[in-house]
């Protein structure tokens, strides 16, 4: 990891009106649990859904699209990577650095506004805050390292991600069982539900996957993806205008 | 820095074709019309893109894939992108300290003193001119003294005083040893600066070595004129006569433009087409010829003197 690089990248992330666009969703995950607590009161069925469906299966994968995707993929877009690629540095080190800050600002944006929302809505009840937080943690590290290898593989990184997000976890996975396995979201669900306790089920909180392996499957594609990126990255073909 | 028959294609498409070339100390323009190849040639060496064909080393090294080549080489990209969020100051020691400098802020204030940019070293760098953007890319190659500098059209955008101090700047540099290469379509750009070039055309290496002998190869090649006249025919005998041209012949004029026939009635298609052997001569004695002959010589311009065409002839030598 380069501290340098990861300065740079946050620079870039966070800069302009980008910010903004990371604070609008942890601000109507807020709002809403929020509206929650104050309509139905300290409702646990209510708060798993509301953490399961929005803040698990919306907020935590777009955030982690927009800073995994946005770490790499607009320098790739724009040449400017140029400067960091024409450095006597690793491209893993690259890769690590960039992942990181796209974990950081997925952590701030996404697994603490998890942590406020299940406080707000149910408190210390059965751990759920603090199980959706670890969940939403461990989540966006995945989408990140995920979003940051499509970014280097392919200039499309935003649909391709979006596809998978919208089409595959939430469409096809609501309706083909099967598609859950291959479901980021499931296996942070199975995190969740481990740290919940044996409580979990009788609240109705359950993922497709167990424990071992949501978190055998979470590793292969952390450790995989970030690894892989770094590979295509020192492979990375830079062209002129030409 | 050698390429040995280096060849780059994308797809179907031959963007390189089979380029031996050395390139040492001092400045060397890398010069050819848009599309040549330039920037395909330069990120090789860069050890950006990997050849199709061929190895690219500096001092025995293979440049691609090879990370610690950048502490000898510097590059100057042709694209604009850039960290434009962050200040010229913060941006340039950045560089400086991505190549871990043992005092990487003198070298980045070196660095920008050399551009001349200090002045405004604190402003971000998105409220820059091309100008200024260019500068600043010049000096986060130059922070960490390369060996070698790579710099692709550096001009563009470039006002003539700017110009004119980067000149300099690449003249002193490559007089210091260091090996600069630079590409450009412009010939002016590379003829004041380049004692060497190397000249690319549709991909291939069409020619290389000092400036003056590549112009004079230029220059001594056959010129084509358009001419056109009150009597086109007697001049063309007269030229014809005289033997300072190749070929002489009566056509209707491609370009479209007005003529006049024999007659003297304006005639909007005929026009001599005129290939000289000498261009000295030709030139010296074809309103002689006019005069003599009492033909009144209405326009006289090169039919390919357009650089492509300059460099195509480059090619068939």
């Amino acid at each position: 990891m380069n501290a340098i690089v990861a300065q740079l990248t946050a620079r870039s992330l966070l800069g302009r009106r980008r910010v903004l666009l990371l604070l609008l969703l942890p601000g109507v995950l807020l709002l809403l649990c929020g509206a929650v607590r104050l309509l139905a009161g300290s409702d646990t069925t209510v708060s798993i859904g509301v953490l399961s469906s929005f803040a698990l299966g919306t907020v935590v994968p777009l955030l982690g699209l927009i800073a995994g995707a946005g770490s790499i993929g607009p320098e790739i877009d724009d040449g400017s990577i140029v400067y960091l690629m024409s450095k006597p540095l690793s491209r893993h080190s690259i890769v690590h650095s960039k992942l990181a800050v796209a974990v950081a600002v997925v952590t701030v944006v996404a697994a603490v506004p998890t942590l406020l929302a299940g406080f707000v809505m149910s408190g210390t009840e059965a751990s759920l805050a603090v199980g959706y937080a670890i969940g939403a943690f461990v989540a966006g590290l995945a989408y990140c390292a995920l979003f940051v290898l499509l970014a280097v593989i392919t200039r499309n990184a935003v649909v391709v991600g979006l596809i998978y997000v919208l089409i595959w976890e939430s469409l096809v996975g609501s309706f083909v069982p099967g598609a859950q396995v291959l479901s980021i979201q499931q296996w942070a669900l199975a995190i969740t539900e481990k740290v919940v306790g044996s409580s979990a089920g009788t609240l109705g909180l359950s993922s497709a996957v167990s424990f071992g392996t949501g978190v055998v499957l979470l590793a292969v594609i952390v450790i995989g993806c970030t690894w892989y990126a770094g590979a295509r990255l020192r492979k990375l073909r830079l062209t002129g205008n030409e | 820095m050698i390429l040995d028959n280096v060849s780059r294609w994308f797809g179907n498409v031959v963007a390189v074709n089979d380029v031996t070339m050395s390139v040492g100390p001092g400045v060397t323009g890398l010069l050819g019309p848009n599309g040549a190849g330039k920037s395909t040639v330069i990120n090789m060496m860069a050890g950006f893109l990997a050849p199709s064909a061929g190895t690219v080393t500096l001092d025995d090294e293979v440049v691609w894939r090879n990370e610690e080549i950048y502490r000898r080489i510097g590059l100057v990209p042709e694209r604009e992108g850039m960290y434009d969020t962050v200040s010229a100051w913060q941006f340039v020691l950045a560089n400086a300290k991505l190549h871990r400098l043992p005092d990487s802020e003198a070298a980045a204030q070196k660095a920008l003193n050399t551009v001349q940019m200090s002045d405004v070293k604190d402003r971000d760098i998105a409220t820059f001119s091309k100008g200024m953007k260019q500068r600043i890319k010049i000096a986060t190659a130059l922070v960490h003294d390369p060996q070698v500098l790579l710099l692709d059209e550096p001009f563009n955008g470039m006002d003539p005083r700017q110009r004119i101090q980067l000149m300099d700047l690449l003249h002193t540099m490559g007089d210091g040893g260091r090996t600069i290469l630079f590409s450009s379509h412009i010939l002016e750009e590379v003829e004041q600066i380049a004692g060497n070039i190397q000249v690319l055309v549709a991909g291939r290496h069409a020619a290389s070595g000092d400036f003056r002998d590549i112009r004079r190869l230029m220059t001594e090649r056959p010129h084509q004129y358009w001419i056109r006249s009150d009597n086109d025919r007697a001049l063309a005998s007269a030229i014809i006569a005289e033997q300072s041209a190749s070929s002489v012949e009566l056509v209707a004029d491609s370009r479209g433009g007005s003529g006049y026939s024999t007659t003297g009635a304006r005639d909007t298609t005929a026009a001599l087409h005129v290939e000289a052997t000498d261009v000295s001569r030709f030139v010296r004695v074809l309103p002689q010829l006019a005069a003599r002959h009492g033909i009144r010589l209405y326009e006289v311009s090169p039919a390919d003197e357009s650089l492509e065409s300059v460099f195509s002839y480059l090619v068939t030598r």
